[in-house]
């Protein structure tokens, strides 16, 4: 029996080679979309998740993330349903969020549960690449450093560099990391839900601060409309394709750094492709655990997350923020 | 002796760069307020201290750096502890530019849970953190997990960093 932890710690040596599926994959998933003329988002909830400790069930976290990504593609088989997902993309980024600490980051059980689907469903271990900003990062959420290709690669891009030149789109102009340029074809967001002293919420689009060298030359106008722009940059844009969201705990105020006087548990997953109605349906649970709480809205805190608003118009074209052009599946 | 003066001048510019190659924004601390592992009961230093100077400030707090720069933050320093072996923590000490910018940062974002605690010229407390103010330096101490010892551990380490300062 090879437990989740051996998924990223055992080398492969029997992975299934992707092929058959490489003909499905995302451009199917988005017909799918276009046929009903809306963004399908997944929540996906278990009460149960943290029973009496701090850390989510790793088991229970499996059969959450198997339950949103089966009512998400509609198919119950979920080695099916990552093929589908990740199509004919060899090696798949997942780009976690470790920038608040220990407390308040990617959670590994999540991790371990993607790595483990991913394998299962064709990826070569090698061909798996965790990554975060820094050494630091990864750590803060539980992650080993490691560059061995015969196992799940996970470092950061304090190891692989930056670009040298500069990609820009609007306001946002950056160097991204050689992670999401040369290593990966596909990326998988895993964000953290959080609040965010200034663009309001973080979570898919604004995980993609993380790629970029200089993330605070960003922060400008409550990163309105940079978290925008930097999505629109066409490598962000085409490479990182679904959002596997960890709303297993998060930060209603004072984030993104851990404030456990402001720790939940929605012990939730968001899953969805268009990252747009993802942020937007993450910012509706933050506005809801702050008005439970006796905390001011966002929008009278000052700082509502515009760029999800932007991201939106037709400058940007990157989803959809208006509910009614959101399906939305609680499950 | 002014070879001697030239020596002097060498070595200063030597220490200057070991300081600044210590890390990307990341420098030796100079003046230490942080415990030694086994000076306070139950509590071990477990990395190294960081320091970080205003301008790197988002290296370490990306996204929380503003608040504390505009408060008028000059470093922030940091370093993990453990207590009893088991419950993890992080020590955060801002220095600001002076007595406000600590109590600016400290006013903000309190709650109606907030406790009001002995600890330098004004701290708080919650379950699972500690803040406090004295003269310019502002100390943020936060666990990871809550347990029953928690918060009476995390008072403990908090008196003995106030005794540094």
């Amino acid at each position: 029996m090879t437990s989740r932890r051996d998924f990223l710690k055992e080398a492969a040596t029997g992975a299934v080679i992707l092929g058959s599926q490489s003909k499905l994959g995302f451009a199917g998933m988005l017909d799918q979309h276009a046929e009903s003329g809306k963004s399908k988002v997944v929540v996906a909830r278990d009460p149960q998740l943290h029973g009496t400790g701090a850390q989510p069930d790793e088991k229970r976290v499996l059969e959450l993330l198997d339950r949103a990504i089966a009512a998400y593609t509609g198919r119950h088989n979920p080695v099916e349903s990552w093929k589908h997902i990740v199509g004919p993309a060899k090696v798949i980024g997942l780009k976690v969020n470790g920038l608040g600490g220990k407390g308040i980051s990617t959670h590994l059980a999540l991790i371990l549960a993607v790595c483990e689907r991913l394998q299962q469903a064709g990826v070569k271990p090698g061909n798996i690449l965790v990554w975060d900003r820094n050494a630091r990062d990864l750590q803060a959420c539980g992650l080993t450093i490691n560059t061995d290709a015969s196992r799940v690669r996970c470092f950061g891009s304090d190891v692989s560099g930056y670009e040298e030149q500069p990609v820009a789109w609007g306001t946002a102009s950056v160097k991204l990391s050689k992670i999401l340029t040369r290593e990966c074809d596909m990326v998988i967001g895993l964000p953290i839900l959080k609040d965010h002293e200034m663009a309001g919420v973080t979570f898919a689009m604004k995980n993609m601060y993380g790629v970029v060298e200089k993330p605070f030359e960003l922060h400008a106008n409550g990163c309105n409309p940079s978290v925008a722009d930097l999505n629109r940059i066409p490598t962000v844009r085409e490479k990182v394709r679904f959002t596997v969201g960890d709303a297993m705990s998060s930060v209603y105020q004072g984030g993104p750094s851990f404030h456990p006087e402001h720790l939940w548990y929605p012990n939730a997953l968001i899953v969805g492709e268009d990252r747009v109605a993802v942020d937007h349906t993450a910012w509706q649970m933050i506005e809801r655990k702050r008005a439970e709480a006796g905390v001011p809205t966002l929008e009278a805190a000052g700082r509502p997350p515009r760029y999800i608003a932007t991201a939106a118009d037709a400058a940007h074209s990157l989803g959809v923020n208006d509910p009614q052009r959101i399906h939305l599946m609680e499950v | 002796m002014k070879s001697r003066s030239i020596q002097w001048m060498l070595a200063a510019a030597a220490i200057a760069t070991l300081a600044a190659t210590a890390g990307t924004g990341c420098k030796k601390l100079h003046s230490n307020p942080f415990p030694q592992s086994g000076a306070v009961p139950g509590w071990q230093k477990t990395s190294e201290t960081r320091v970080f100077a205003a301008k790197d400030l988002w290296q370490y707090i990306d996204g929380d750096a503003e608040q504390y720069i505009s408060a008028g933050v000059v470093s922030t320093s940091t370093s993990d502890y453990k207590y009893q072996g088991q419950l993890e923590a992080v020590v955060d000490v801002h220095t600001m530019g002076d007595a406000a910018g600590a109590r600016k940062v400290l006013e903000t974002g309190q709650t109606k849970d907030t406790k009001t605690v002995q600890l330098g010229d004004a701290g708080i407390a919650y379950a699972q953190s500690v803040i406090f103010r004295k003269g310019p330096s502002l100390v943020r101490i936060v666990a990871y997990e809550s347990t029953p010892d928690t918060p009476q551990a995390l008072l403990t380490l908090a008196h003995a960093i106030e005794a540094k300062l």
